[in-house]
């Protein structure tokens, strides 16, 4: 084995006890932190990949922004007696374990199996801040003010819901 | 001068990236099945969110298929790259408004449990 | 040079490895200082403290009397004063003597990784910061000996790479909070999270602002702009970010959010002692504690290096281009050659002198500035900052693109102009919120006559 597939497979067990702990744990506190784990790991494998404007986005919008207004949710929920109740898995624990292996079994034999052994295109800077950029602002200009329009949207709709007199 | 990780040159074929990829989705889709508590559950849809992710710039770096030339290559990695960041946009409005829709419905029903959230039904 | 050459390039004698060691010495380059430095940093804060609240402080550690019997006749009896100097080491001691206290019903697994986790990015955040200057004088760019030596990573996502680590920094606290099971330590943890969410958006912008004047996230070339002629026409001057208009503005958005993301006074709501007892850190002893203190130094050191690259030209001593001033004045070209030598090899110096100035700094705002309300902090944070950076941010644009079109003086016309309109706007939207209804009165919330029935009011200069 190589020292990159090393890597890779380290990322890639932390990343999967990361997404198991979201699923599996009982407490969303430490759910949340599973959650904050595998986007971190995440950000490193984005990286790999050759992304790092990617990957340090990642880290920064998911590990760094959205994770901590779950974990504030969270926290204020307990505070306010909300989440006692144990969220235990029950008998649909099974029938969802058996949907989710034939998904990935139907996923893996249709789409990673025909895949063979592909190496990466060794595409050079493809993931620098300034190729997403120029990337972001000709062929991409409307999408991106697309999405800056919803963003305003949730900011107001968020806004809408969470005061409770405006 | 670079990080280490970040000049490491991959030679890991396509299959384990998109294997971790489905691997993530399957679990987050079982978390949304199973479990109860809505703040877990919208955790699960990040956790398949952020798979798709992976799995649009595993394809952006490998190229979607074999034999692709140098210019078309490259527009096909820009265009991978920005679903994820799109993604991300989305990702963040949908977490804000998600969360603000979970302390409403605390906020009227002093609890949360997506089982009991069933005042549409019928 | 050569040997360091083929150390990086992985030819020389330690072969694959050669990157690998270079790295590892960098990182320790790195940290050593800031590791060996906190302590003193204690020592500073509680002496400089006492000074400025007219006390003495800590100055008796480390004071040896010499006895009567003393060897050396000069010694008897003489007492050698260290200033306090060894204080952090007896407060060290103590730290670490102290019981090892963890309550019954805390978390215990979040409650052990806590500590680690909020040290964690104090030391990660400067790794792409540039300690000593990249360029030897008369030569190119990536040239001399400190180039091998730092910044620990030059990566194209220089300044992401601290705003993505400082947004880390969050997690130590807030998990502290809730996996000691306090209600007081829950609310610290939760201050700390709407807290440093909020600022982390305005020290965004504030860096955006040097990075679109700049052209570039990596910390060194945004050294290497604040080293060019200032304003792009002062010659001998160097130009760094906080003497241009727009980093000024800049500049002072980033230290008011560098005090809230370190949680220091006067933005210390999470820790705040006469609110929540101690806050986050209220249920931790011992080593627990002095992890988290130390944190809080480390990250206070780091952010300061941040400062001093990003605003206050990174390892120049002083803000003058030397060898820009050799060709300028021939007749004194000695000197200033002379001058731009120590300025490269003093780097490390003026660096470290310019985060001791920024500590200097956060223990002056300390001893000053009574704790903001909270309210008031998101009220700063969301309707003054960040609103403050967004202005900036088109002013940095509007600066730029005049700069590049009419020169100099479109640069300045340019601000002028935008200097105009938002003049023109916060008064009108003065105006505007003076004349609609109060918030408060909206809000159904009932004010209190100040000044109680029955008694006037007597105006004193009527007396």
């Amino acid at each position: 084995m190589s020292a990159s597939e090393i890597g890779f497979l380290a990322l890639a067990l932390l990343a999967v006890i990361g997404a198991a702990g979201v699923v599996l744990i009982d407490n969303p506190v430490r759910s949340a932190l599973c959650l904050v784990l595998n986007f971190f790991v995440l950000g490193f494998i984005y990286f790999t990949l050759g992304a790092p404007m990617i990957g340090i986005t990642q880290i920064m919008v998911y590990a760094g922004a959205i994770m901590v207004l779950f974990l504030f949710v969270i926290m204020m929920l307990k505070r306010q007696g909300a989440m006692a109740k144990p969220d235990k898995p029950d008998s649909r624990l099974g029938l969802a374990v058996v949907l989710g292996l034939a998904l990935a079994v139907t996923v893996y034999a249709t789409v990673i199996a025909p895949q063979g052994v592909t190496l990466p295109l060794g595409i050079k800077d493809y993931g620098t801040p300034q190729a997403v950029g120029v990337s972001l602002f000709t062929n991409f200009v409307w999408p991106f003010e697309v999405v800056s329009v919803l963003l305003l949207v949730g900011i107001v709709g968020s806004i809408m819901l969470a005061k409770r007199r405006i | 001068m670079l990080l280490p990780i970040a000049t490491m040159v991959t030679e890991i074929p396509i299959s384990w990236y998109l294997g971790l990829g489905l691997v993530m989705f399957c679990l987050g889709g079982v978390g949304v099945v199973v479990r109860r508590n809505p703040v877990v559950v919208f955790m699960c849809i990040e956790l398949m969110l952020n798979a798709v992710n992976l799995t649009f710039l595993t394809f952006a770096a490998y190229g979607i298929y074999p034999g692709l030339n140098k210019a078309t290559a490259y527009q096909s990695a820009m265009n991978g790259q920005m679903m994820v960041i799109f993604v991300m946009a989305v990702a963040a409005a949908e977490v804000a408004v998600g969360l603000g829709i979970i302390m409403a419905i605390f906020r009227l029903r002093n609890d949360v449990d997506v089982d009991d959230m069933s005042s549409l039904k019928n | 040079m050569d040997w360091l050459i083929a150390l990086r390039d992985g030819t020389g004698p330690l072969g694959q490895w050669g990157p690998i060691v270079l790295g590892v010495i960098r990182v320790l380059l790195f940290v050593v200082p800031i590791l060996t430095l906190v302590p003193g940093l204690i020592w500073w804060e509680r002496r400089l403290l006492s000074w400025m609240q007219d006390r003495i402080g800590p100055n008796r550690t480390g004071t040896i009397t010499f006895p009567e019997s003393f060897p050396l006749a000069g010694l008897r009896g003489k007492k050698v004063r260290t200033f306090g100097l060894l204080q952090p080491i007896a407060d060290g001691v103590k730290l670490f003597f102290k019981e090892d206290a963890t309550p019954a019903a805390v978390d215990r697994l979040v409650y052990f990784t806590a500590p680690a986790v909020a040290l964690f990015p104090a030391f990660a955040l400067g790794g792409t910061l540039p300690i000593a200057s990249l360029r030897y004088p008369f030569e190119a760019a990536g040239s001399g000996i400190f180039a091998f030596f730092t910044p620990v990573a030059n990566v194209d996502i220089g300044i992401l790479y601290v705003l993505a680590i400082s947004s880390l920094g969050v997690y130590g606290v807030v998990l502290a909070g809730y996996a000691s099971n306090n209600k007081y330590s829950l609310m610290g943890g939760l201050r700390a999270s709407a807290q440093l969410i909020s600022y982390e958006l305005a020290m965004a912008m504030s860096l955006a602002c040097v990075v679109m004047a700049s052209g570039s996230m990596k910390i060194p070339d945004i050294v290497a702009f604040q080293e060019g002629p200032l304003w792009g026409f002062v010659n001998g001057v160097q130009n760094w970010a906080i003497f241009t208009p727009y980093g000024l503005v800049a500049a002072v958005i980033f230290v008011i959010c560098m005090i809230a993301e370190t949680n220091r006074a006067p933005f210390d709501l999470p820790e705040a002692e006469n609110e929540l007892i101690a806050g986050y850190h209220t249920e931790y002893s011992s080593m627990k504690f002095a992890v988290f203190f130390m944190g809080e130094y480390a990250a206070m050191f780091v952010f300061s290096g941040v400062f001093a690259a990003v605003f206050l030209g990174g390892a120049n001593l002083m803000p003058f281009r030397w060898e820009q001033l050799s060709s300028d004045f021939p007749a004194m070209a000695g000197l200033f050659r002379g001058l731009a030598y120590a300025n490269y090899w003093l780097g490390p110096v003026a660096f470290l002198a310019k985060q001791a100035a920024g500590i200097t700094f956060f223990i002056w705002l300390r001893a000053t500035l009574p704790r903001l309300r909270y309210d008031q902090l998101m009220n700063l944070g969301w309707k003054s900052l960040l609103p403050m950076g967004v202005a900036n941010f088109i002013v940095v644009g509007l600066w730029v693109v005049c700069t590049q079109m009419f020169g100099p003086a479109g640069g300045f016309a340019s601000l002028l102009g935008a200097f105009v309109v938002l003049f023109v706007l916060y008064t009108n939207l003065v105006g505007a919120a003076k004349t609609s209804t109060p918030g408060i009165q909206k809000r159904g919330i009932k004010m209190v006559d100040p000044t109680p029935q029955g008694v006037t009011m007597v105006d004193p200069n009527k007396v």
